[in-house]
């Protein structure tokens, strides 16, 4: 009542909304010293079938395998052999020689688009060696890491970036949104996070099969804020679904810092740790780290325990896109002040301390690697890019969007003239 | 032949499919043990396993997403969405993906799902169960929808639909679940018991999808209609006297445009009828295509008759559904014109 007297002295201030703010913008001095990255070797690992109650602190630390010495250390450590490990550090520098060289292809106008990995080349080439032949990817666009260390064709994915008359997808698609079920690669769809739920889906369907195949799920950090990220969670949690549910926290969703999808939540590791979801987070620059919690995860997976989601920590060292330019948002020197450093860097100084490689070696891969990638190229640019040499068919337009071409496709088909 | 409900032919034709195909599996909200909330998942829970009939948490866009996580696996999934009025969460998932799988991969990946919808009005539904959305889904290239208006096509659509390779929204009028219904809300609902469609084969067939049905011969007009209105435009043409042909499209597309062509060359007149709102509704696209096709065979503008342009009301239920009489009116009109 306005007689009451305590009503004036409780009479609260205007409420003000709260709008997340990165710490730094271009001209600033990059600053990470406020993340927190524990000691690698620091971070238990679980047996498979731990109550996800008892690990909930693996959703607020970061596993890390290598340490500055380029030493592997703890019990994340020996997943792999010297050689897998040279065979990942070879998939890693393939990305990054391929995108350097499709980025080129963009700028010269050889094709409409193009997304690089830099920086990011760990996530996607060590957690398919994690996987067995069968296992379906759910990817987004930064995820070719997946085809490549899984060995599709070079050539194969430059056809489709060229839309040209071998690009598999006929010129339908974008560059970039590859597609291969062969592969284990999933249609890349522009719509974000719609794959999240359908991995769920995926992993529901060889779960009522009686299969052992599992699915892996992958969603940016911006992306957590889509209804189908909530939608996906949910059913995996509800159905146990064998499904890896990957988050890959680059820091940024265009020019949006990650703070504006967290929220105020800790970690996006933590938000499975709601839906009773085991959550583990990883330092996604560690290629030997995100192969053993891959492995972790997928063989929970399978041993049919359920769903896991996995938040890979790393750094959007490049645009977003060839049609973005980060000095707009963010420090230009920002990603070299990034704690976790450079994938590729980390993998090579690694398997030199062990012996197993060299400067030499490294620079005489580099030059393989770019030959590669250089005659991948050549080849695909015999059968056309964008705008000149073969292309698909206008018949393409019609064709393979219904099994059966219904009445009133035939006619605009032949509206068209072809 | 044994008679039997919309509801019964439509839970017939999907205990038929998961019979014949292990692949097929049925669930969304409350679909599993209760039997969905009009009975048409009744018992197959327990006939066929709770792996291959379930309940689902309340998630549109998971009812539809993982359907078509899926149907890229290789399974038949047959969903439901409680209401048409509430597939809006997942219409994203529908039209950017099921829509689109085959044609965005080359046929890497396919999308054979089913998502039934119970949709339309006349139940005093208000404006959250009452709905006509099926022109949100012929916009869409990659879907096909469906619309059965009796208990026998409803189970041939259906397994039909199942069985077909690509997405089909698959939409049934709440309104026919128990017996036709022709608008005249004041009469006694006449159950499918009583009616010849209410014959429904207890085996396995199908209803080609893209087929339209003649419901009623005629030599003055044609009316175009599906679902609910069928009856109401039978029963328009009984209470004017106007020998109208009335054509029943089960499936809105793939359209059978020869049908509609053939009988309006014959009658040189249309009415196109639907519940749905009339701006930008599925009524426009068959004008168009009426008059595309038929110009010149065309004695009278081509009328519509649709749901007000407005969110569907509750109070004014039988201002809004358009009845006999307001059908009845652009019968004669069109005769007149």
């Amino acid at each position: 009542m306005a007689s009451d007297p305590k009503s004036k002295a409780a009479s609260p201030a205007p409420l003000r909304l709260h709008v997340p703010e990165p710490e730094v913008r271009p001209g600033d001095m990059p600053d990470f010293s406020k993340v927190e990255i524990p000691k690698a070797g620091s971070v238990e690992r679980p047996p498979i079938d731990a109550d996800p109650e008892s690990i909930r602190k693996l959703a607020f630390s970061i596993i890390r395998v290598l340490n500055r010495k380029g030493e592997a250390v703890g019990p994340w450590a020996g997943s792999l052999t010297d050689e897998e490990l040279v065979q990942g550090l070879r998939h890693m520098m393939t990305l990054r020689a391929f995108d350097a060289r499709m980025q080129m292809a963009q700028r010269q106008g050889k094709t409409s688009f193009y997304m690089q990995h830099l920086g990011e080349e760990a996530v996607s080439c060590a957690f398919r060696k994690a996987l067995e032949p069968g296992d379906m990817n759910f990817p987004t666009y930064r995820q070719a890491g997946l085809l490549i260390a899984n060995g599709y064709p070079m050539v194969d994915m430059m056809n489709q970036i060229y839309s040209n008359e071998l690009d598999p997808l006929h010129g339908r698609q974008l560059p970039v949104l590859y597609s291969s079920k062969e592969h284990g690669f999933f249609t890349v769809s522009g719509n974000l996070a719609t794959q999240f739920v359908q991995a769920v889906g995926w992993a529901m369907a060889s779960a009522i099969s009686g299969d052992t195949r599992i699915a892996a799920g992958w969603i940016g950090d911006g992306s957590t804020a889509e209804s189908d990220f909530h939608s996906a969670l949910v059913f995996a949690s509800t159905y146990k679904a064998p499904v890896v549910l990957n988050v890959v926290n680059n820091q940024w969703a265009i020019s949006t810092f990650q703070g504006i999808a967290r929220g105020g939540a800790g970690t996006f590791a933590a938000r499975g740790l709601g839906f009773g979801i085991p959550a583990l987070r990883v330092d996604g620059n560690d290629y030997l780290a995100v192969h053993a919690v891959g492995k972790w995860a997928i063989e929970r997976a399978r041993s049919n325990l359920g769903p896991t989601l996995v938040e890979y920590v790393t750094y959007r060292t490049g645009a977003h896109s060839t049609s973005d330019d980060p000095s707009a948002y963010r420090p230009k020197a920002e990603s070299d002040a990034w704690p976790l450093g450079d994938p590729v860097i980390r993998l090579k100084n690694h398997l030199t301390v062990r012996g197993a490689w060299s400067e030499e070696r490294h620079n005489q891969a580099e030059a393989e690697i770019l030959d590669e990638v250089i005659s991948a190229q050549k080849e695909a640019e015999k059968h056309g890019t964008l705008h000149t040499g073969g292309r698909p068919s206008a018949r393409d337009i019609f064709e393979g969007l219904y099994e059966e071409m219904p009445p009133h496709l035939r006619r605009q088909r032949q509206q068209a003239g072809v | 032949m044994p008679r039997k409900t919309m509801i019964e032919a439509i839970n017939d034709a999907m205990d038929v499919s998961m019979k014949r195909d292990e692949r097929v599996v049925v669930f969304g909200e409350d679909v599993g043990y209760f039997g969905g909330v009009f009975r048409c998942t009744a018992g197959l829970q327990a006939k066929y396993g709770r792996s291959r009939c379930f309940d689902t948490p309340v998630s549109e866009s998971g009812i539809v997403g993982t359907a078509i996580g899926m149907a890229a696996y290789g399974l038949r999934p047959c969903v439901e969405i409680q209401f048409a009025d509430y597939m809006y969460p997942a219409y994203d998932q529908l039209t950017q993906e099921a829509a689109r799988l085959r044609y965005r991969s080359n046929g890497d990946f396919t999308c054979p799902i089913v998502v039934r919808m119970p949709t339309g009005g006349g139940i005093f539904g208000g404006q959250t169960h009452s709905q006509s959305p099926e022109a949100l889904f012929t916009h869409v290239s990659g879907l096909k929808t469906v619309v059965p208006s009796n208990p026998a096509d409803a189970k041939g659509l259906l397994v039909a639909a199942i069985e077909d390779p690509d997405p089909v929204i698959f939409l049934e009028p709440k309104r026919l679940y128990n017996g036709p219904f022709d608008g005249h809300h004041e009469k006694p609902v006449i159950p499918w018991s009583k009616h010849e469609l209410g014959e429904v084969a207890p085996d396995h067939y199908t209803v080609p999808l893209g087929k339209a049905a003649v419901r009623r011969e005629g030599s003055a007009l044609t009316i175009l209609a599906y679902g609910t209105m069928v009856y109401v435009a039978l029963a328009a043409a009984e209470e004017t006297g106007i020998d109208a042909e009335v054509i029943d499209l089960r499936t809105l597309l793939p359209l059978d445009l020869e049908a509609i062509v053939e009988s309006v060359k014959k009658t040189g007149r249309c009415v196109v009828i639907h519940e749905a709102t009339m701006t930008s509704g599925f009524g426009a696209e068959l004008v168009a295509l009426v008059q595309e096709h038929c110009f010149y065979h065309l004695e009278a503008p081509i009328a519509r008759v649709a749901g007000w342009d407005t969110p569907y009301p509750h109070a004014q239920e039988w201002d809004y559904f358009p009845g006999p009489a307001r059908v009845g009116r652009a019968l004669a009109e069109t005769m007149e014109a």
